[in-house]
């Protein structure tokens, strides 16, 4: 069973989201999600400065078998996208709620977000779809 | 669900996740994808490669049948045991597939063929086998194990007696032989040495777990992946099919076309159309590439060539080994060195290289 740490929150498309202290949203991809695709060989973030819309394909996770988008749950701007990952992408795999953090977005106000689950929803989700 | 090996429940049991291949449900990794990728390169791991199809050829006329059938000429192996590895051509010169032969008896070959392509390959064998009156018999009572590495040799023969695992460790390169109930060939799809065993299916599972007891790690086909790429080995549907030819796959070295010598030209299904593509020139062929930039080729990206218009990848990955992405690719004719490879639609510099990537653990490409 996958880990699923409850004090975030997470997306269908198995991303998972943080609020940090300046309000502005921590995002990566699950446990589920970094086992499901295997040993990660390539990540690419976005540039800080980007405007990026809820559900838009914003970030790629690349493992030796296959290329993955990874889907914003809000709009905002990037402050940050995780420069250790260019080196150490299989940071994803070992630390996938924590150093393996893709970026960071400051949302924009009021703006639309995806459905967002709570942790006991998510591991639902994972539980249906055989994890 | 699709077909199983008779190592299904064993996969699950050592926590693999299984995918579909070709019909069949297969491990495509155990644990890391590229731990078991390092085990094969340096030292050993086993792969079972039971959804193959092993097929028997017997009648007395079994030689000049796989004359015609086969682009490579079996009249190569003289000596029982010894493999070929041939194309399977439609008389467009298509390649129907890629196999292995042995001969084993002057009347008695045996083939290895793709899981997908079985079907396939069964009929169209039988359809042009009646003339000939050969006896076709699939092996489905075989599973196949491929156990590759530098120690894969070494720790397969400690499951055969003395004299057994004698007579295994002394097989030449491409040479297979009935050893202790077990057929051994010193063959793989790795670019490392090792064996391919075809043995009864009820000893499979405990054979595997006897290997695992000695060191030799359990590999899905996502390191069988990734392995043959470094070793510069065609996948069939990949890097070629019915649509393409030897010519624009790589394959060229595999074709026997010589014009006679004391029996006459050979004319096996296809030739004629090689005859008239080779009389032309290829206009393609297939070349390994390298990935400069940082990013993960794959197959059906495209290839920019300077002044010759585009190709496209055919097999790509991430080298465990080099630590950046190689591919194969069916470019130009007369690419050069240098090419960009659109991903997502950023241009990257790849450079051509002559495969193999790796041999033997050594990486051959800088």
């Amino acid at each position: 069973m996958s880990k699923v740490p409850a004090d975030l929150k997470y997306t269908k498309t198995h991303e998972w989201l943080r609020t940090l202290p300046d309000g502005s949203i921590e995002i990566g991809i699950t446990d589920h999600a970094q086992h499901a695709l295997g040993d990660l060989v390539f990540v690419e973030v976005p540039d800080v400065g980007r405007s990026i819309k809820a559900g838009e394909p914003c970030a790629v996770v690349e493992s030796v078998k296959a290329a993955s988008d990874v889907y914003s749950p809000v709009s905002g701007e990037v402050t940050a996208g995780n420069p250790q990952l260019a080196g150490a992408p299989e940071t994803i795999n070992t630390d996938p709620y924590g150093g393996g953090w893709l970026m960071r977005v400051r949302p924009a106000a009021g703006g639309p977000a995806t459905e967002l689950l709570s942790p006991a929803e998510y591991e639902k989700l994972q539980q249906e779809e055989g994890d | 669900m699709g077909r199983q090996t008779p190592l299904y429940q064993l996969h699950r049991e050592l926590g693999a996740r299984i995918v579909d291949f070709g019909g069949w449900d297969m491990p495509v990794q155990y644990s890391s994808q590229i731990g078991e990728h390092h085990a094969v390169r340096r030292a050993a791991g086993v792969f079972d490669v039971s959804h193959m199809c092993v097929v028997d050829l017997k009648g007395a006329r079994v030689r000049p049948f796989l004359r015609m059938l086969l682009a490579n000429d079996v009249e190569k192996l003289v000596r029982p045991g010894k493999a070929l590895y041939s194309c399977m051509l439609n008389e467009s010169g298509g390649v129907l597939d890629d196999l292995i032969v042995y001969y084993l008896a002057d009347s008695w070959f045996r083939m290895v063929v793709n899981a997908g392509t079985r079907d396939k390959d069964l009929a169209w064998i039988r359809q042009h086998a009646r003339e000939f009156d050969v006896g076709i018999l699939e092996r489905t009572d075989f599973a196949m194990l491929a156990i590759q590495g530098p120690e894969a040799r070494a720790k397969a023969a400690k499951l055969l007696g003395r004299v057994g695992a004698a007579t295994a460790l002394e097989l030449d390169t491409f040479v297979g032989r009935e050893i202790e109930g077990w057929f051994i060939a010193r063959t793989g799809y790795t670019g490392e040495d090792g064996f391919e065993v075809m043995l009864p299916a009820a000893d499979a599972a405990r054979v595997w777990r006897e290997l695992n007891a000695l060191g030799v790690a359990s590999c899905g086909l996502g390191a069988r992946d990734t392995l043959r790429l470094e070793a510069g080995m065609n996948l069939y549907g990949n890097d070629m099919d019915e649509k393409t030819h030897p010519f624009e796959s790589g394959l060229a070295w595999t074709l026997a076309m010589e014009p006679g010598g004391t029996t006459g030209a050979r004319n096996f299904i296809g030739r004629q159309a090689l005859e008239a593509i080779k009389a032309q020139g290829s206009r393609a062929k297939l070349v390994g590439l390298l990935l400069e930039d940082r990013g993960v080729l794959r197959s059906h990206q495209k290839v920019l060539v300077p002044g010759l218009g585009a190709g496209e990848i055919t097999s790509g990955t991430f080298s465990p080994t080099l630590e950046r992405s190689i591919a194969l690719a069916r470019v130009p004719q007369g690419t050069g060195q240098q090419v960009q490879v659109d991903i997502r639609g950023k241009l990257l510099a790849a450079r051509v290289v002559k495969p193999p990537f790796v041999r033997f653990g050594q990486a051959l490409v800088k």
